[in-house]
């Protein structure tokens, strides 16, 4: 049994679970499931300089903090005592695509020769970490909700604004992949 | 009241709603909070286990050349909408016998807008916000700087919000 939970687990079981988020938290605690909300929560408990967006009884939603840091905790487990034996297998396409633009490493979840500390203070570093995860915090609260507020969420509540989100998302993936990431991992 | 005032008042209640996704009106002690720390460890375990953290699966995703996350999305999706639906046909009550209120998301330029923008994002950190939390847990610390530069791409959209257009 642990050697199987060790393997990668296949789409439909991750698939299934996840959903199964949306009316645990539900039925549970009348929540409504999403992540990117943490983000303002964070910024609303520690920096929010008198800004309008931010003066909210952030201790309501504590709970979502709550649920971030079991993330985090999950990560941990599933990495550290439920530790897949072997490298991670991707799509032989993807990874000579990616060869030939310059990544070195595919033997972890991230190539560590773009996310390590090291690189951080080269462009490219920067841009990946520092410029990617600031359009990521800045464009999902923009958007109101990220994969999981909108497209898992939102989707699931037959929300119009949600499919519309969602679907820019895929088209701003699209655009970068297909045709800034090629000049951005070559720098 | 002149209809400005009435418009940002409305406009400040759109926005508490959009936040305050917790609709239970019961407080409780933060130990009660325990069971959603423990509902984002089973998660954050399906994140990584399923490689959904991965940027190399997110870089296949966008290539077309796997069907995994569409396979998971696609999926998580449909279990969604099926449980969502039978809460509301029957409708089902919380463990402390709340009635289930769901916020409707309601539409602006932003979601257009700002949904591009964390798409381009999404692309090149190969994650989403959840999974920054899942890969900090699984050892990549430098990701504590993506995740912090997150945090302050939310504090500048709300220091800018009122110049956006919405």
């Amino acid at each position: 049994m642990l050697e199987l939970l060790k393997q990668p687990w296949p789409w439909y079981v991750a698939g299934v679970l996840i959903g199964l988020t949306v009316p645990a938290l539900l039925l549970i605690g009348n929540k409504s499931f999403g992540i990117s909300s943490s983000l303002r929560h964070i910024c609303a408990a520690c920096i929010p300089a008198n800004i309008k967006f931010f003066k909210y009884d952030w201790k309501k939603e504590s709970w979502n903090l709550f649920f971030v840091g079991g993330v985090a905790i999950g990560g941990l487990i599933a990495s550290f005592v439920l530790t897949n034996p072997n490298a991670i297998v991707i799509a032989e396409s993807t990874k000579e695509a990616l060869a030939a633009n310059n990544v070195k490493d595919f033997e972890h979840l991230l190539p560590t020769d773009i996310f390590s500390w090291n690189s951080l203070l080269t462009l490219r570093g920067f841009i990946f970490m520092v410029v990617g995860g600031f359009m990521v915090g800045f464009g999902t609260r923009y958007a109101g909700g990220c994969t999981s507020g909108h497209s898992i969420m939102g989707l699931s509540n037959l929300q119009l604004p949600s499919l519309i989100a969602t679907c820019c998302f895929m088209a701003g993936g699209f655009i970068m992949t297909w045709l800034i990431l090629p000049f951005l991992l070559n720098l | 009241m002149s209809t400005e005032n009435i418009k940002s008042i409305e406009n400040d209640e759109f926005e508490l709603k959009a936040t305050c996704i917790n609709n239970s009106e019961i407080k409780k002690p933060w130990t009660a909070h325990l069971v959603y720390a423990f509902m984002g460890m089973l998660f954050g375990i399906v994140f990584v286990k399923a490689e959904i953290v991965s940027w190399f699966r997110i870089q296949e995703m966008f290539r077309f050349e796997s069907f995994h996350m569409y396979g998971v999305i696609g999926t998580a999706v449909v279990v969604g909408m099926i449980s969502v639906f039978i809460i509301k046909k029957f409708k089902l009550k919380t463990l402390d016998g709340e009635e289930v209120v769901l916020t409707p998301k309601t539409y602006n330029k932003g979601v257009v807008i700002g949904g591009l923008i964390f798409g381009l994002g999404w692309a090149i950190t190969g994650a989403c916000p959840g999974p920054l939390f899942a890969q900090i847990g699984s050892g990549f610390m430098v990701i504590i700087v993506t995740f912090l530069s997150a945090v302050a791409g939310t504090w500048v959209y709300g220091y800018f919000q009122d110049k956006l257009p919405h």
